[in-house]
């Protein structure tokens, strides 16, 4: 049995049927990184004792009986920009290249309650900025269908780590398309839930207003699976070390979708009405993570304010071969055929590409879907005030990066001040530095009202917009990126441009929406094409259901 | 259009972001900043009047907790990460050389 073509659910089936183990897995795991990590660079580090040692104890846990889950012993890579406890985190960048966490991210802690083992962290855009996984301070990573090409980025390390066999599945952050857009180039699923669904408590913040963590991995089903395994609330801490008592009346400002859905997000809170199949089944994570108990989701919301207590995460409910009466709707602007650079700068989308998103609407029309093309309006407003947003929220993110507490510090400067702008100044990369000094640009005196506030205006409306849209459709198709991977060294020396191929996925980001991105075909010289599909909030159910559909149907397809 | 960016700007957003650029990184993000700026200009096609700025897509309330320590002693992790200490306190150059 090849356990490197498993998917994670698969592999989870194989150890609790005893077919296979923990430590043989991670083994097989580790000699592939051996042979061809060189070639790929996906992982800035890789703990091959701890790894094998945790895959051993969870060996023992499961044969006890102790861990059940379906992501028991599964080998697991994580983006570089979540905290581990021990284990360094360097966000690729040589401002953090020796700080070692002394406390793990939520959503790493959860997949490690389930018994999935860390094989080490890997490569990204410093800081999460780029789209090519180019700007790490560690080397590029090279995309594992043709190394003269890029994974895409920033999670480009954790996409090309599943595409190559490296690991079984990854986690990664999607700040503007992190997640999806090197899943598409790395022919991989990838998926940012909505946001608040995942806590980004230990997520290193590069926009906290709009990333999530996510899941790339190679079916949908492994996607289900660990965003389940991740959603929502649970300690972070042991139970005891919260205060259990008189705290009720202040925790219980916490937000839950329960007080109120929002207007911009279509009309169903994961609470109110619940038409969807699994909408019944909402205590399953209770049984795992303790969660249900007030107090608990309360505890959660104080390590991450914007973290949404959510009952309907049993999203495997969801995987189920169906899409009669589907409306989905495809945006025209989001499929439209000019080659090149638009007018507006926009960078046109390729033939390919349209091709392959349009037979994938095809499919599912053919199955019963129904699809139809519809404006969806203010597109090329995305970019401008995503950018903005993203740099303005990083020039005060990154503020924490003074050379004081952890990280690099510059040894040559005498005095304070001194100290905090030499540190900085080598220790960000050029792109880093380039989004700081935008962000600082726009957030200051005289600049804040005309760029910073008319950008979240802007947000404002493209929220609406798909709250709109949302009201008839059921998901929003369309193309995960203009092209296929770009060659490495293409990209960087015209930023702008870069930023212009995410025209198709920040969008999502200002709207806090769910969206996954799936294989749907191939360019003429091999490299994966992705399809996008787009939820209103809440709804990663519908989705997911979309999504397993269609990668069924084009399974027999290539059969 | 893309000198829009005058050189006591590139200062001044320098000192704010706390960064110290060379001669070349100066002119550079001047480019940089002075076509992004242009780009963003675009959001001014857009009739934003009565729009409200929307920070977050939903409602951001403050969470509040006891102030009562709940993770135990944690001094000597989080200190291990310090480029420089000295009794149990992070230390730093002086403020006035």
């Amino acid at each position: 049995m090849e356990l490197l073509s498993l998917s994670a659910a698969e592999l989870g089936r194989l150890i609790k049927e005893g077919r296979a183990t923990a430590v043989e897995a991670m083994q097989a795991v580790l000699d592939k990184i051996g042979k061809t990590e060189e070639n790929y660079n996906c992982y800035v580090t890789v703990d091959k004792e701890k790894a094998l040692n945790r895959a051993a104890e969870v060996q023992k846990k499961i044969e006890s009986g102790e861990l059940s889950g379906p992501l028991a012993g599964v080998p697991m890579a994580l983006k570089d920009n979540l905290c581990t406890e021990g284990m360094r985190t360097t966000c690729a960048s040589r401002i953090l290249e020796n700080f070692i966490p002394a406390y793990s991210a939520e959503a790493v802690r959860k997949l490690e309650q389930a018994g999935a083992v860390i094989i080490g962290k890997t490569n990204m855009d410093e800081f999460a900025m780029g789209s090519t996984t180019e700007t790490s301070a560690y080397g590029p990573v090279r995309n594992p269908h043709n190394t003269e090409h890029v994974p895409g980025g920033s999670s480009g390390g954790s996409a090309a780590a599943v595409a190559a066999g490296e690991c079984f599945f990854a986690l990664g952050s999607d700040t503007g398309g992190s997640i999806r857009q090197p899943a598409s180039h790395c022919g991989v699923v990838g998926m940012k839930p909505t946001y608040g669904t995942v806590s980004r408590y230990g997520l290193v913040a590069y926009a906290s207003s709009m990333e999530q963590i996510g899941p790339l991995c190679k079916t949908v089903e492994d996607c289900a699976v660990i965003l389940e395994a991740i959603a929502g609330p649970v300690y972070t801490r042991r139970k005891g070390d919260f205060p259990q008592r008189g705290t009720e009346g202040g925790l219980s400002s916490s937000w839950t979708m329960a007080d109120k859905g929002s207007p911009q997000c279509g009309t169903e809170g994961p609470r109110q009405g619940s038409p969807s199949p699994g909408g019944q089944e909402t205590r399953s994570d209770a049984r795992r993570s303790g969660m249900g108990d007030g107090a608990h989701d309360k505890a959660a919301a104080v390590m991450d304010s914007t973290l949404i207590v959510r009952e309907d995460t049993d999203f495997t409910a969801a995987l189920k071969m169906d899409v009669k009466g589907m409306r989905i709707g495809i945006p025209r602007a989001y499929v439209s055929s000019n080659e090149g650079t638009h007018e507006s700068g926009r960078t046109g989308l390729s033939q390919e590409v349209r091709d392959a998103v349009l037979e994938a609407a095809g499919l599912l029309e053919a199955n019963g879907a129904i699809v139809e093309k519809f404006d969806l309006g203010l597109t090329d407003y995305a970019i401008p005030a995503y950018y903005t947003i993203a740099a303005a929220e990083a020039s005060s993110n990154l503020e924490r990066f003074d050379g004081i507490k952890y990280g690099y510090r510059s040894e040559t400067a005498q005095e304070l001040h001194r100290m905090y702008e030499e540190t900085r100044s080598r220790g960000f990369g050029a792109e880093v530095k380039r989004r700081i000094m935008l962000g600082s640009f726009v957030l200051s005196a005289g600049h804040y009202e005309a760029c910073y506030l008319k950008a979240l205006r802007v947000k404002a409306m493209i929220g609406k917009a798909f709250g709109e849209a949302f009201q008839k459709y059921d998901c929003i198709l369309g193309p995960v990126a203009p092209s296929t991977a770009p060659k490495l060294g293409e990209s960087l020396a015209d930023p702008i441009r870069m930023y212009l191929g995410d025209i198709y996925t920040v969008s999502v980001n200002l709207a806090g929406l769910p969206a996954i991105s799936l294989p749907c075909g191939a360019d003429a010289e091999g490299l994966p094409i992705g399809l996008q599909l787009i939820g209103d909030c809440f709804r990663e159910k519908k989705l997911l259901q979309i999504a397993y559909t269609y990668e069924q149907l084009r399974n027999m397809k290539q059969k | 259009m893309s000198n829009r960016i005058s050189d006591e700007t590139i200062e001044y957003v320098g000192m704010l972001a706390k960064l110290t650029l060379s001669g070349e990184e100066k002119e550079q993000a001047k480019r940089d900043m002075g076509r992004m700026l242009d780009y963003i200009d675009k959001l001014n096609e857009l009739d934003t009047a009565g729009v409200e700025p929307m920070s977050h897509i939903f409602p951001v309330r403050n969470v509040f907790r006891e102030d009562v320590v709940t993770n135990g002693d944690e001094s000597e992790k989080i200190l291990r990460n310090a480029p420089a200490r000295k009794d149990g306190m992070f230390m730093v150059p002086k403020t006035f050389a």
